[in-house]
């Protein structure tokens, strides 16, 4: 099998390769929005605890 | 093994024990969703009826079984939650609904992309497709309830009665092939014999692959919920300075 006939997936290409690019771009996405909620709870656990110095 | 379990559930050492185990998931994830795609798009024989068109199975199969399994996990940790007043279970049902939504969303789209060439339809009313949609529509409800909530313990309250309420939907959507004289094909892969082996594994891989994913990204949105739920100053400084 060479290149091209394994990206024209025997007609059903316009079809194949949007599932699979749409599910691996939401893998991708997961990682990377949880990496985010976690950053920014940290960030704003920070602020929260240098909130309350600052007032004691 | 009690003072084990209330030590694990303690957020400074559970926050340290889900930073030290995620990667342990991360990585054979994505060593195994790798081996999953190269056996799905590469290795695995064309199908007889479907030709290459049914490789989409690989992605669509997988997201749909996880749908259904991180509702089951998120339901499960918010009836430990309701009933035991246990904080953590909350927050892994909490940390479980977007990465849930998720794989609803890919099974519907990628189900829809195979319909399409099958069936000549992206969508039909049908009990399989619909009980889906419905599952899409409960996280969405999950979410939306709880930022809706300003309490966080009302807001966990009312999240898990709507989770344990929506499970009816599961085997809805599992047996919806076999009540309903439905479009939707039967399950083949939890069937024996209604697939060859060498068709199979991919899958298999593709979706333990999912679970250790979904493992991975829980921890971490886990760490988040920790966080965000603390309010302990102490260990919290601690945290945070290093």
């Amino acid at each position: 099998m060479n290149l091209s006939d394994f990206f024209y997936m025997g007609g059903y290409a316009a079809y194949l390769w949007p599932s699979y690019g749409l599910v691996l771009s939401v893998l991708i996405y997961n990682v990377w929005s949880a990496r985010r909620a976690h950053r920014e709870a940290r960030r704003a656990a920070a602020r929260r605890l240098q909130m309350e110095e600052t007032r004691s | 093994m009690w003072t084990w379990f209330h030590k694990l559930a303690s957020p400074p050492h559970f926050y340290r024990i889900a930073g030290l185990v995620t990667p342990w998931f991360a990585w054979p994830a994505l060593v195994l969703i790798l081996v999953g795609l190269y056996g799905g798009l590469v290795l695995a024989p064309v199908d007889y009826q479907q030709g290459e068109g049914f490789r989409i199975f690989y992605v669509h199969v997988p997201s749909a079984i996880m749908s259904m399994f991180v509702y089951s996990t998120m339901a499960i940790s918010a009836g430990i939650g309701l009933i035991w007043r246990m904080k953590l279970a909350h927050a892994v049902a909490a940390a479980s609904a977007p990465i849930g939504a998720w794989f609803t969303a890919c099974a519907l789209a990628t189900g829809s992309l195979w319909g399409k060439p099958m069936w000549g339809t992206w969508w039909e009313w049908d009990a399989r497709l619909t009980s889906e949609l419905i599952l899409l529509f409960l996280y969405l409800g999950f979410i939306a309830l709880r930022s809706s909530i300003e309490d966080p313990q009302r807001a966990d309250r009312a999240g898990a009665v709507l989770a344990l309420v929506g499970v009816i939907n599961l085997p809805i959507i599992h047996y919806s092939v076999v009540w309903w004289n439905s479009l939707h094909q039967g399950s083949t892969m939890f069937n024996p014999g209604a697939m060859a082996i060498n068709m199979k594994w991919p899958a298999l891989a593709m979706l333990l692959g999912f679970m250790l994913y979904f493992g991975a990204v829980l921890f971490v949105r886990l760490r988040a919920e920790v966080i965000r739920r603390e309010r302990n100053a102490t260990w919290l400084r601690q945290e945070l300075a290093q």
